[in-house]
């Protein structure tokens, strides 16, 4: 199971861990939607996750994020030092957490909100523009990002995350976020695809995903 | 972190601070009085929002001195009693908090730490506060202090704050950090019947042979609350066995002892820790609260390296497991204290090892968490060392 | 035995257990704790539901005297303590006894927001006009120009007006009485003990040791003259002029207002609404 890491063999205590990062600005709901993750992946799939966050003193702009890591054994340290998968909907965020991506990390950014895009295999998806041309709002982007995640990257599975998803708001706003959740689906499945997007893939690989 | 025998209950995802909420309600809080304060409030809300449900009561005060003497008066009252808050807030308490530990009212405080000193980094990880934990009001006296490093202990060590604020009739302070107040992960909420309450001992005498402050072997005395027909006197001021103010040396030194050992002769009870890879170790690291989990990678990460290396992880600092350290110092080659300020367990360590052994530290006071390669890096240093 | 026989009083005292009181001779306080004693006795209220809680200071020491369930606390957070009782408690009667540098000074955070609550304690006041345990310093009740020790020049200060401030932040009985009109002032108290919400009653008392000796006025007789000379029946005080006011303040009762709902009563009300909304299964 675990992978050998350079020239330490695997005699136990080498952690099996998958990194997870949401940033963006504060507002965008990615904290909540990493807890949504975290929530789907551990207590739906059985897998262990931790949630981390950092926020600014702002409630609203200024730089967010959350961490969600991923792993069949205990998880000790709880933030994220080498990601695996980074989604960064500011230019900021991009900028600032890209140095942290494995080799073969998934990057995933905003395809209007990152103009300098990073030097290195990326997939670039327009999820505010998508959201506000499909739903008509803004304030679902986090849920885009999420059914975009779970199609991409396999971490989740789809039944776990439509679950807990419900779970998180008032009834009222299941249907409309099934809907956006949705729409992440569809988005990841013409990445998948080499559909309309921004994609600067140097060579398809396994995600690592595939190990847990 | 060993393996934890199987219980029966619910899963649940929830943060460390509303963790809080969930095992402070379990033990059978019925009261909170408090003030916003980050990164404590959702603590504040999550009471809000359940103590009414429960036939409890919440209210927010005008400060944090108002809100530490209200847990004061509503515990007097007969109600378990929390409030939360951090280290401003915190600062402000120290005045009714050394009240609560002369007037042996039994109260749970949850100080989750950010930065300082003063406004400092109101929403940034920090382990400063310990030493204030500590010693922070001022006078003689003996603090029970617990620090949990993971949501599930979050839950355990809340109801363990509020047993042994019960049994001793003590204010308990419960040290969360930033990461652990706004961290994530699935607990296992034990059903009720699995968890262990302790209530504070009801009056044996009748009213006119009551002595709320008798002075017993084991130093607790029985607590009644007000109303139940054992009128007696609670003061701030230094005081005989039934509550009133003296000046009398013998009496003076005889309740000063009192509040020290009803605590150090059940420290078996209260003082609570765990030890990882610590039968063969040559190097041991210790920690506590989020600090133990890194301190825990950067171990596995020695052990992968060959390097025979343990972890002490406290969950409760104060009173502080000496006799334990003192044992670890006297059977490994060094010690490092891993913890995220600049160095304030490390000096009680240092006092336990004796120099029997190396002791280093690894710190760090940027407002992010200690990694495991920074532990891991000190932990090589300190091998290097002669 | 012979002293519980004179006076219905004494079965209030902790009166073989520690007397004498700390007060000086001729002081005011114990002239209010008996004005308190008999509103209690009168009203027939059992003395194990009365929760007397005090913060630091000569009138804070009462807590000590009296057979009640007892709190002194520390120095101006008596209010924050008594709301804690209050609310886990509302069934009983909680008394806070309090002076002017306790209430007003270090206090008056906790003063103002328990008068906004409108949460049932009833507030005693005693208003010496200095500091008396630390020995004479000026306090915020100290009239201008006054001596303390901490002025020795006179103060310069403006003094606060306890019923004032009571009064606009929203207590909802409001009274003031002097210890010279100590039959007024107890039945002020009795209504205070009567009414459902947050009373305060302020007592101009003397201090002639500290206050009295410092501002000429040296024995406690004199002072209780002064008090005769300077409180004005609130009926008279509105027909007076501005300049007629001068050196003289008002007595009588302020505010009387029982339309604002108590604090724990509301509590209580709505505890039980959301948890009926909780069974029910509602949003």
């Amino acid at each position: 199971m675990v992978k050998t890491n350079g020239t330490v063999k695997n005699n136990g205590f080498i952690e099996d861990r998958y990194e997870i990062r949401l940033s963006g600005s504060g507002g965008q709901g990615l904290i909540t939607a990493g807890v949504i993750l975290a929530e789907a992946i551990s207590v739906g799939d059985g897998k262990n996750a931790v949630h981390t966050q950092s926020y600014g003193p702002e409630a609203r702009g200024g730089m967010a994020r959350c961490d969600v890591i991923v792993s069949t054994e205990e998880i000790y340290f709880p933030e994220a030092t080498k990601l695996d998968l980074l989604l960064a909907l500011t230019q900021k965020s991009s900028d600032e957490y890209t140095k942290l991506l494995k080799d073969k990390g998934i990057l995933i950014i905003d395809a209007n909100y990152v103009k300098h895009k990073p030097e290195r295999p990326y997939v670039a998806v327009p999820f505010v523009e998508a959201t506000k041309e499909k739903l008509g709002l803004v304030v679902a982007t986090n849920v885009v990002c999420l059914g975009f995640i779970t199609q991409y990257a396999k971490i989740v599975s789809k039944k776990s995350m439509e679950y807990y998803l419900a779970e998180r708001f008032p009834k009222k706003f299941e249907e409309s976020n099934l809907k956006a959740l949705r729409l992440g689906y569809d988005l990841a499945k013409e990445a998948e695809t080499g559909g309309r997007f921004d994609i600067k893939v140097e060579e398809s690989y396994e995600t690592e995903i595939d190990r847990l | 972190m060993a393996k934890k025998p199987e219980i029966k209950g619910t899963a649940q995802f929830l943060q460390g601070n509303e963790a809080v909420v969930e095992a402070a309600i379990a033990a059978g809080c019925s009261f909170f009085a408090g003030y916003p304060i980050t990164p404590s409030t959702e603590i504040a809300e999550g009471c809000a929002e359940k103590l009414p449900l429960v036939g409890g009561a919440f209210i927010q005060m005008e400060d944090e001195i108002a809100s530490i003497a209200a847990i004061i008066g509503a515990s007097l009252a007969g109600a378990k009693a929390m409030t939360a808050t951090s280290g401003p807030g915190f600062s402000l308490m120290q005045e009714n908090l050394g009240f609560a530990y002369i007037a042996e009212v039994p109260i749970v405080i949850t100080n989750v730490m950010r930065g300082g000193p003063s406004t400092g980094l109101p929403t940034k990880v920090s382990q400063s506060d310990v030493m204030q934990a500590r010693w922070g009001t001022h006078g003689d006296y003996t603090p029970i202090v617990i620090t949990p490093s993971s949501v599930q202990e979050v839950f355990d060590l809340t109801i363990h704050a509020f047993n042994c604020s019960e049994m001793l009739n003590t204010p308990v302070i419960l040290l969360l950090d930033e990461i652990l107040g706004h961290m994530r992960e699935r607990i296992i909420i034990p059903d009720t019947e699995d968890i262990k309450i302790e209530n504070r001992k009801y009056p044996s005498v009748p009213p006119e042979f009551y002595k709320p402050y008798s002075n017993t072997p084991s130093k607790v005395s029985e607590f009644v609350a007000f109303g139940e027909g054992y009128r007696y006197n609670v003061t701030g001021l230094t005081h005989d066995e039934f509550g009133f103010p003296t000046s009398v040396p013998g009496e003076v030194e005889q309740m000063l002892t009192k509040l020290r050992r009803k605590i150090h002769t059940h420290r078996k009870e209260v003082i609570l820790y765990e030890e990882e890879y610590m039968e063969d170790a040559t190097y041991a690291v210790i920690s506590y609260g989020t600090s133990a989990r890194a301190a825990m990678s950067a171990v596995r990460k020695a052990r992968a390296h060959g390097v025979k290396a343990g972890l002490l992880k406290l969950k409760t600092i104060w009173p502080f497991p000496g006799r334990k350290v003192y044992q670890i110092a006297s059977s490994v080659k060094g010690i490092l204290v891993a913890e995220m300020n600049m160095g304030q367990m490390i000096r009680e360590v240092d006092r336990y090892a004796m120099g029997q052994c190396k002791v280093a530290g690894a710190f760090r006071y940027d407002g992010l968490v200690i990694e495991p390669d920074e532990i891991y890096e000190k932990l090589l240093e300190l091998r290097a060392t002669k | 035995m012979e002293l519980e026989a004179l006076s219905p009083q004494h079965d209030y005292l902790r009166i073989q257990k520690k007397f004498p009181t700390v007060w000086c001779p001729g002081c005011g306080i114990g002239t209010v704790m008996s004005a308190i004693i008999r509103a209690i006795h009168e009203l027939g209220i059992n003395k194990n539901n009365i929760a007397l809680i005090s913060g630091i200071g000569c009138s804070s020491r009462m807590p000590i005297y009296v057979d009640f369930n007892t709190l002194h606390t520390t120095h101006g957070r008596a209010l924050p303590f008594a709301t804690g009782i209050k609310m886990v408690r509302p069934d009983m009667k909680v008394i806070v006894v309090s002076g002017d540098g306790d209430a007003l000074a270090i206090g008056g955070n906790h003063f103002i927001h328990a008068c906004r609550r409108n949460i049932d304690i009833s507030m005693i006041l005693i208003n010496n006009y200095i500091y008396g345990m630390t020995g004479g310093q000026v306090s915020p009740t100290t009239p201008l120009n006054s001596y303390a020790h901490t002025a020795p020049y006179g103060s310069i200060d403006p003094p606060f007006d306890a019923v004032n401030l009571a009064s606009s932040a929203g207590a909802t009985y409001v009274a003031r009485g002097t210890t010279y009109h100590i039959v007024q002032t107890s039945k002020y108290i009795k209504k205070s003990l009567e009414h459902k919400g947050f009373s305060m009653v302020e007592v101009i008392s003397q201090c002639p040791v500290l206050y009295g000796r410092l501002n000429d006025y040296k024995t406690a007789v004199k002072m209780l003259y002064r008090q005769k000379e300077q409180a004005v029946m609130l009926k008279a005080w509105e027909k007076l002029s501005p300049e007629e006011r001068v050196d003289k303040y008002p007595i009588g009762e302020f505010v009387e207002n029982t339309d604002r709902q108590e604090y724990t009563k509301t509590y209580a009300e709505l505890s039980k609404q959301v948890r009926e909304e909780a069974t029910n299964g509602k949003d």
